[in-house]
């Protein structure tokens, strides 16, 4: 399939570009809370670009699946005109940015994640998706290493950075399950021969997760199944609309303006 | 004789990135193709990063510059693919960018040689004693230096 409109395909496509989107919305959404807030200049700025990066790469893979979809809807009604349980991104991202360590190791995980399909996907026969993947590709690579570095820095740095990177990663660490987790939404479009074979990115994403974690003097929490802690079980479903109550009050304040006035202009 | 293609591309790099003047579109690699047909011009830009926000004020800088040279039928597509690169920039426009204060991306081939470390060369002094502050800088595309012997911060024009 070279133009992914092929009947009975549509969904599925558009079911993984929003899934693709909603990820990077949501994630830059959340980065972008930090502009004017981080501990210093640099940083701010850094975390505002990576911010930026994202939301580029949501409205393009958005405004995909609204061409794809064929019902006239733009990346912007596909951003600001949808129900919280109409976002197909996962829990990870939605989370409050919480301290710095929360946000820097969230960043980790999924640049780690980004930079690994991203990969993958570039190889796809769906040019314009390929098209979109390589330069998601590049750009998670700086994201990656530059959360990467704050990862080593924090984990490896005074008591209290270790302390609270610790934590940090025992926090999220539930939310990393249904990252590497793909469904028939995805089997089906590899099937196709629509994107590459994924198999392969959630070892890879452990392995490369788990060295970075190791040097930087980090325990390593055990999947939940391993560990059994009540109240820290693994979350899952977002990829079919089920989030935390933390999107509905994100999408509030990202949606107002677009939906006070919808006709506003630039 | 000068084809029409190559008037329009003429035409084209009158238009600068606002947010690196010293480099019009074309020797950028943002204008990846510009086909005629007839009155009607048409055009493909890439942008340099996902989240450029210059492309927006690129394509009416484009449209305007058009428009004030008599051609005002200028359709505009976004293209993703090829992935735009540094290894598209001649060394004519990376003299431009050091000119500039910015030092150049590395590439050899078009192909990316190296990832921002150290030892980049300052654009003012040309000491070799500076250290990378951050991997970004006042744009996606730049990742910013400090000089440890003018002790003037300066960007680099990162390679991607
Ligand atoms: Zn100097």
């Amino acid at each position: 399939m070279k133009n992914g409109s092929d009947h009975g395909t549509k969904n599925v496509l558009v079911e993984f570009l929003l899934r693709l989107g909603d990820d990077r919305l949501i994630l830059g959404h959340r980065l972008s809370e930090w502009c004017g807030h981080a501990p210093i200049l640099e940083e701010d700025i850094a975390l505002a670009n990576i911010a930026l990066d994202l939301l580029g790469q949501a409205s393009a893979i958005l405004h995909l699946a609204g061409d794809v979809e064929g019902k006239n809807r733009t990346e912007d009604d596909l951003a600001y005109f949808r129900e919280a349980t109409q976002f197909k991104n996962l829990q990870l991202v939605e989370q409050p940015n919480g301290d710095f360590a929360f946000t820097i190791a969230r960043l980790f995980f999924f640049s780690t994640f980004n930079n690994l399909l991203c990969d993958v996907l570039q190889k796809s026969s769906y040019e314009t998706l390929a098209g979109i993947a390589a330069k998601g590709f590049k750009e998670s690579s700086y994201h990656l290493r530059h959360s990467k570095e704050w990862m080593l820095r924090l984990g490896g740095g005074t008591e209290e950075s270790h302390r609270r990177m610790q934590n940090a990663v025992n926090e999220l660490w539930r939310f990393t399950g249904e990252m590497l987790v793909f469904d028939e939404v995805e089997t089906e479009l590899q099937r196709l021969n629509t994107i590459p074979d994924l198999s392969t990115i959630a070892s890879q994403w452990s392995g490369a997760a788990a060295a970075v974690l190791t040097e930087a003097t980090i325990i390593i929490p055990f999947r939940q199944k391993d560990s059994g802690q009540a109240g820290n079980h693994a979350v899952s479903g977002s990829r079919h609309g089920f989030h935390s109550e933390y999107l509905g009050h994100l999408l509030a304040e990202m949606q107002i303006l677009a939906r006070s006035y919808p006709d506003a202009k630039w | 004789m000068v084809t029409k293609k190559e008037h329009i591309l003429s035409l084209l790099r009158e238009v600068h990135d606002p947010e690196i003047p010293a480099l019009d579109i074309v020797e950028l690699g943002i204008v990846r193709d510009v086909r005629v047909h007839g009155k009607q011009i048409h055009i493909n830009i890439t942008p340099t990063y996902s989240g450029c926000p210059a492309m927006q004020m690129i394509q009416n800088d484009i449209i305007g510059t058009l428009n004030k040279h008599g051609f005002n039928d200028v359709a505009i597509t976004t293209v993703y693919s090829p992935a735009w690169t540094t290894g598209w920039l001649n060394a004519e426009a990376k003299q431009k960018l050091k000119e500039y204060g910015i030092t150049p991306p590395q590439t050899v081939n078009e192909a990316v040689v190296t990832l921002p470390g150290s030892e980049m060369e300052c654009p003012f002094c040309s000491s070799h004693n500076t250290e990378l502050r951050c991997e970004f800088s006042s744009t996606a595309c730049k990742s910013l230096y400090f000089c440890n012997d003018c002790c003037q911060p300066f960007e680099h024009f990162k390679e991607i």
